[in-house]
């Protein structure tokens, strides 16, 4: 696996292609950004994720120099770029909107800005050609943008951005007028495109899932403060919060307070009429300690009679959503509480074991869950 | 097609009638044999020939096109660049008191414009021919240049502009091969604007004329007031027929230019 090898994030002798040093951007007296830092390195594939307003466009503009920071400095590759004006910046954006110019043809658009660098003439044609052929719009090189489908347009918007070979490319939500399937295929076509060129790119999603499809790093923001910053693998299984936990997936809250019960588990009294339950961690609670346990669906196993393990309660089947491959329960306890329970289908006619009413036993394992303080 | 009613058919005719009926009053009697302009005597054309002879009637219109022409032209340069500073521009300070500078002279007195270009004029020495009309025109009709074309501004995506600066274009060149080719539909209406407005001014055109040149306006204007002459029915149906023609090459243009984008969208809709 590349992510494997690949993290230079976790390497102190790295240096970062990118350097937000303590970033606050205001609009006014409206804060858009505060106090931001934050380091991305040379072809990482990276993923501002967050919900709409939390200030992604922003960070990008801030980069690509459409806006300027009110404090904190931005570095690019070592060289503090605050004062380097958007046309001299080995960046390129790929605008939400596209951005295409209606006036010129599609070869012309992704001739543009070659034309404005020194090269000569040959050279422009052969790296249009190669762009052309890259995103496979050999044959609609002639019209003009109004001319061609969405998804088309999508792909030009890309090939522009990509024909100057930036440093670094900014892409703001770039697949967002795409369908499902058209958007996980171009999804694959910019993970290839980004392996072929080794382009560090910054990618801003609404879509967990695609942050976490091509992202070697994901960042979760919130209200222009990152909330948590790493690999999706480890946004996924250790979220550092609540807030993080409930962003990505689907998950199962239970709050209680901690009693450390040795060996790093401690035993969460959560609701009364529960047994408390038992979770492991790694972060030390002390006794009486308010914490969150987050708990994955498809971790909690679902069962007819009562099993045999640390964790187990009892509930009623209150919602069943077949998703296909999947099929979520929705259990109600005693307290009145519903936990979610996800269970693969792996069986093209399985006999359903449990339907509406059922009373069935949900169980998990100490380790199944994160224990959180926040 | 739906039926109009009486009186959608009445009020039609009275409103075309009376916005036609003094300009076809005019066009036939420009062919009045005659010399008396009451009086018809059958048809003729001998006032066109007449005119052709006219040698201060030529020399005046040849005075009025190139100002038409060379006023327009410098104000279109300046109420785009005016219009484009204070659509883009952001909140600049002073940005408040420079629109409303530049939109003052259209309700501003015509006879004050004029009065005022006057006085500067003399104080500035600049003996008045050609060139202070010119001045004068283009100053009046620029700021119509800058309504039109910051109208446009208003919807243009400004992510455009930026998408070409990400691109390496420095802003001049962001203006000239992005802004300045989309939005040159609007500079050339008012380029249009500009030349139709310098074609009949009169006010203005008299405060800042001089003795060596004359503008068709005045010209017809003074002769007039000496009686009105067939000559003058002959000359102000030719610059009927130019307007005319003028507003229907326009009109065909922007029709065509519909017709295709709408051809465009249905491509781009099929092969989608
Ligand atoms: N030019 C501006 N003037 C004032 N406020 C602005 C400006 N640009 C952005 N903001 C504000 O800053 C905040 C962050 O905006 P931003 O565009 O970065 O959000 P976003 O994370 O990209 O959201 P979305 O996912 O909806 O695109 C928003 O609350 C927005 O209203
Ligand atoms: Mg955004």
């Amino acid at each position: 696996m590349q992510t494997e090898v690949f993290a230079p994030w976790d390497d102190p002798d790295q240096k970062p292609l990118i350097r937000f040093k303590s970033v606050k951007k205001q609009f006014g007296d409206f804060t858009a950004i505060q106090d931001l830092s934050l380091d991305i390195f040379e072809k990482e594939f990276f993923a501002l994720l967050g919900p709409s307003g939390c200030g992604k466009t922003t960070m990008m503009r801030m980069l690509a120099g459409f806006e300027t920071p009110t404090s904190g400095s931005i570095e690019l590759a070592g060289q503090d770029i605050g004062s380097v004006p958007p046309n001299k910046r080995s960046v390129n954006m790929m605008f939400q909107s596209y951005a295409l110019f209606p006036h010129l043809s599609i070869w012309e658009n992704i001739a543009f800005g070659l034309k404005r660098s020194k090269m000569p003439k040959g050279e422009i044609e052969a790296r249009v050609e190669e762009m052309l052929r890259l995103t496979r719009l050999e044959k609609f090189k002639a019209r003009k943008p109004h001319q061609i489908s969405g998804g088309q347009r999508q792909r030009v918007a890309l090939a522009r951005s990509l024909a100057k070979a930036p440093k670094l490319l900014l892409l703001d939500e770039p697949l967002a007028a795409l369908d499902k399937k058209l958007r996980q295929d171009t999804q694959f076509e910019l993970m290839d495109i980004q392996e072929k060129t080794g382009t560090t790119f910054v990618i801003v999603t609404h879509d967990q899932e695609e942050a976490m499809t091509v992202a070697s790093r994901v960042a979760v923001m919130d209200e222009g403060r990152l909330m948590q910053v790493s690999t999706p693998a480890t946004i996924y299984e250790a979220p550092n919060s609540v807030y993080v936990a409930d962003f990505i997936g689907e998950v199962n809250i239970l709050s209680g307070h901690a009693k450390p019960a040795g060996d790093g588990l401690y035993a969460v009294t959560w609701a009364d009429g529960q047994p408390p339950v038992i979770a492991a961690s790694n972060t030390p609670y002390s006794d009486g300690q308010q914490v969150h346990l987050a708990i994955r669906p498809e971790k909690v196993a679902i069962s007819e009679a009562k099993p045999d393990a640390e964790n187990a309660v009892e509930g009623k089947v209150l919602d069943i959503a077949y998703l296909g491959n999947l099929s979520t329960y929705h259990i109600a306890l005693a307290g009145g509480q519903i936990i979610k329970a996800q269970t693969a289908n792996t069986q093209r006619i399985s006999r359903r074991s449990f339907t509406w009413e059922d009373t069935v036993w949900l169980s998990w394992t100490p380790t199944a869950g994160v224990l959180l303080d926040q | 097609m739906t039926r109009l009613s009486w009186f959608n058919v009445v009020s039609l005719t009275v409103g075309f009638a009376f916005l036609y009926i003094p300009i076809l009053i005019l066009v036939i009697y420009s062919f009045n044999e005659s010399k008396l302009v009451t009086v018809w005597a059958g048809f003729s054309t001998k006032w066109y020939a007449e005119l052709m002879q006219n040698e201060a009637f030529l020399n005046a219109a040849w005075v009025t096109v190139k100002v038409a022409v060379f006023s327009s032209t410098i104000a279109t340069v300046l109420g785009t660049m005016a219009a484009y500073v204070l659509v883009r521009g952001g909140r600049f300070t002073g940005r408040t008191v420079f629109s409303g500078m530049v939109y003052a002279p259209l309700v501003m007195p015509e006879v004050i414009t004029g009065l005022s270009l006057l006085l500067l004029f003399i104080g500035l020495n600049l003996d008045r021919g050609v060139l202070t009309i010119v001045l004068a025109h283009a100053t009046f009709s620029m700021c119509y240049v800058s309504v039109v074309v910051s109208a446009r501004l208003m919807t243009f995506d400004r992510a455009l502009e930026e998408a070409a600066l990400d691109l390496g274009a420095s802003p001049f060149e962001a203006f000239r091969l992005v802004t300045l080719p989309i939005i040159a539909p609007s500079v050339i209406a008012g380029w249009l604007l500009a030349f139709s407005l310098s074609l009949d001014d009169l006010v203005i055109a008299s405060f800042t004329s001089g003795p060596s040149a004359t503008t068709l306006p005045i010209k017809i204007f003074s002769a007039v007031r000496l009686g009105v002459s067939p000559e003058i029915n002959a000359l102000s149906t030719i610059m009927i027929a130019i307007v005319t023609l003028g507003v229907i090459t326009a009109s065909l243009i922007t029709k065509r230019n519909a017709v295709r984008q709408q051809r465009d969208q249905q491509l781009a809709e099929r092969t989608s």
